[in-house]
């Protein structure tokens, strides 16, 4: 039978923490990282708040030489990579330089974008036809494979190195991709995660969409509404998670800590049919994509104690209530805790996925349910099918077994993974 | 400026791109830009984009060939500042 799979390691640069230690602490105390951003108004945009983590520069000089600083303008790489040094220090494996590779461990680590402020910085210099003055970093750095590159060449990967892309879903979707990699015995370890960049040329296009909401620019903290009736559109956040998976005998042979086991999950897309469009979601597919995963991961409906929801504080949130309660016909009193981190950092795009699973993963590994935040005035659709306190305000302890997280994104994809405590 | 003021110059250019410091210390014009200074080879038009910055030239692809060391360096500048003083 194929080795199972677990998680040895948690790296994060979230709006409301960077680092584990401080990213626990606000979750668990329900510390909103959403900001006004000044530049975002200068520029005229309808939502002019926004989350992104804060990066000191010994961070930065921790993780990067001088010269990989020069002509550096690229925040997803920086997030990406300062996520997934931390995973793999977390995961008490070796930063030593070896000269050969280490033929076992890879990574997929995902991005929507890649150094897009450079990108505008390249095109800008190109129209001036000053092409030849780009210097070298241009493509590096704008690659949609930067990051696992950047990843790659730090650690010394010699097993797959790759980027996956599926808009908000990347980040779910590149653990079920790494957990497939190492259940079929191609690799020991794999660094999943994902990351997003920052700032007006990734904001604008939802801003422009109308999907952003532009009437919390006053009061950033409780802009972000996830679940509730007065949502009107989320915060566009960004940052990176990331997540060190390895064969459960090769964490056991290291002695590693296990923070919790991967035990399968499911992707799919509603192909743009059945109501499904670039935008929207075909709820079958939705409620297909939760119970196959349920299906892969060999659990029922009801053992589900918890699920992270995607929950991005637009109408679809009561959309997304609906079809879990169809997919595991589970409802009111029956229904599973639910929470989303999305209350507190708003919507990380590629981001979102991994970032909202080191949350969940941190809930299963140390027992307790983070608060949602900003919805004391629960949407009526939401309330009509889960029972007010499955969908906890306050930290609660909670000694969870079994944690579904899902996400969705455009193009009509999803994604859907279970994780379970760890118990040899 | 003599071959030595090159040499000057040219040594705080090539630095943030040096693996081999010490290679940096010793700098003289037999010196190679990739076998002494390790300077990682997709780096040699950053070495020459900072060179055209610092000396105020522009510096042709066939000369850009050229530049790897720091004898054909010192050619490549002195023959383009002879241009510019024409």
């Amino acid at each position: 039978m194929a080795d199972r799979v677990v998680i040895t390691g948690l790296g994060v640069a979230a709006p409301n923490g960077v680092g584990i230690a401080q990213f626990t602490e606000a979750i668990k105390n329900g510390v909103s990282g959403i900001k006004h951003q000044p530049q975002l108004a200068e520029m005229g945009f309808s939502c002019q708040i926004a989350g992104k983590p804060e990066i000191s520069h010994e961070l930065i000089s921790s993780y990067f030489s001088s010269l990989e600083l020069k002509n550096f303008n690229s925040s997803g790489i920086l997030y990406g990579v300062i996520a997934g040094m931390e995973a793999w220090k977390n995961a008490g494996l070796s930063l030593e330089i070896k000269d050969t590779p280490d033929w076992d461990s890879g990574t997929i680590f995902g991005t929507g974008t890649s150094g897009i402020e450079k990108f505008r910085e390249a095109i800008y210099k190109i129209d001036q036809l000053q092409q030849r003055k780009l210097g070298s970093t241009v493509i590096t750095q704008t690659m949609a494979s930067g990051i696992s590159a950047y990843l790659g060449g730090k650690l010394g990967l010699g097993n797959q190195v790759t980027t996956n892309s599926s808009a908000c879903s990347t980040g779910t979707e590149s653990i079920l991709l790494a957990y497939e990699r190492i259940k079929s015995g191609q690799a020991l370890r794999m660094l999943a995660g994902s990351t997003s960049d920052s700032g007006p040329y990734i904001w604008a296009g939802f801003d422009a969409m109308k999907v952003c909401t532009f009437k919390h620019n006053d009061q950033p903290e409780s802009g972000s509404r996830p679940m509730s009736s007065s949502a009107s559109g989320f915060v566009p956040g960004s940052g990176a998670g990331a997540l060190l998976l390895e064969s459960l005998e090769s964490a056991i042979h290291r002695g590693a800590y296990i923070y919790a086991e991967v035990l399968g999950g499911h992707v799919n897309s509603g192909g743009q049919r059945g109501g499904g469009s670039m935008t929207a979601p075909n709820n079958f597919a939705v409620q297909k994509c939760m119970k196959e995963a349920l299906k892969n991961a060999d659990i029922e409906a009801d053992e589900l104690d918890a699920i992270n929801g995607h929950l991005t504080a637009t109408m679809m949130d009561s959309m997304e209530i609906q079809n879990w309660a169809d997919a595991l016909n589970r409802r009111g009193k029956k229904f599973p805790y639910i929470n989303t981190l999305k209350g507190m950092v708003g919507h990380c795009l590629s981001a979102a996925g991994s970032i909202e699973s080191v949350a969940a993963v941190l809930q299963v590994d140390q027992g307790f349910l983070f608060p949602n935040i900003n919805c004391e005035d629960l949407h009526p659709g939401i309330s009509a099918l889960v029972a007010p306190e499955k969908i906890p305000v306050k930290c609660i302890p909670y000694d969870l077994n079994l944690l579904a997280k899902a996400s969705f994104g455009f193009g009509d994809v999803n994604a859907c993974i279970i994780f379970k405590k760890y118990k040899s | 400026m003599t071959r030595e003021e090159l040499i000057t110059h040219l040594k705080p250019i090539l630095a943030p791109y040096t693996q081999n410091k010490e290679a940096l210390e010793a700098i003289n014009e037999d010196t190679d830009f990739i076998k002494d200074l390790q300077i990682n080879s997709a780096n040699l038009v950053d070495v020459v984009l900072d060179v055209e910055e610092e000396f105020g030239i522009e510096i042709d692809n066939r000369s850009m060939e050229k530049m790897l060391t720091v004898s054909a360096a010192i050619e490549i500048i002195e023959t383009k500042l002879l241009e510019i003083d024409r």
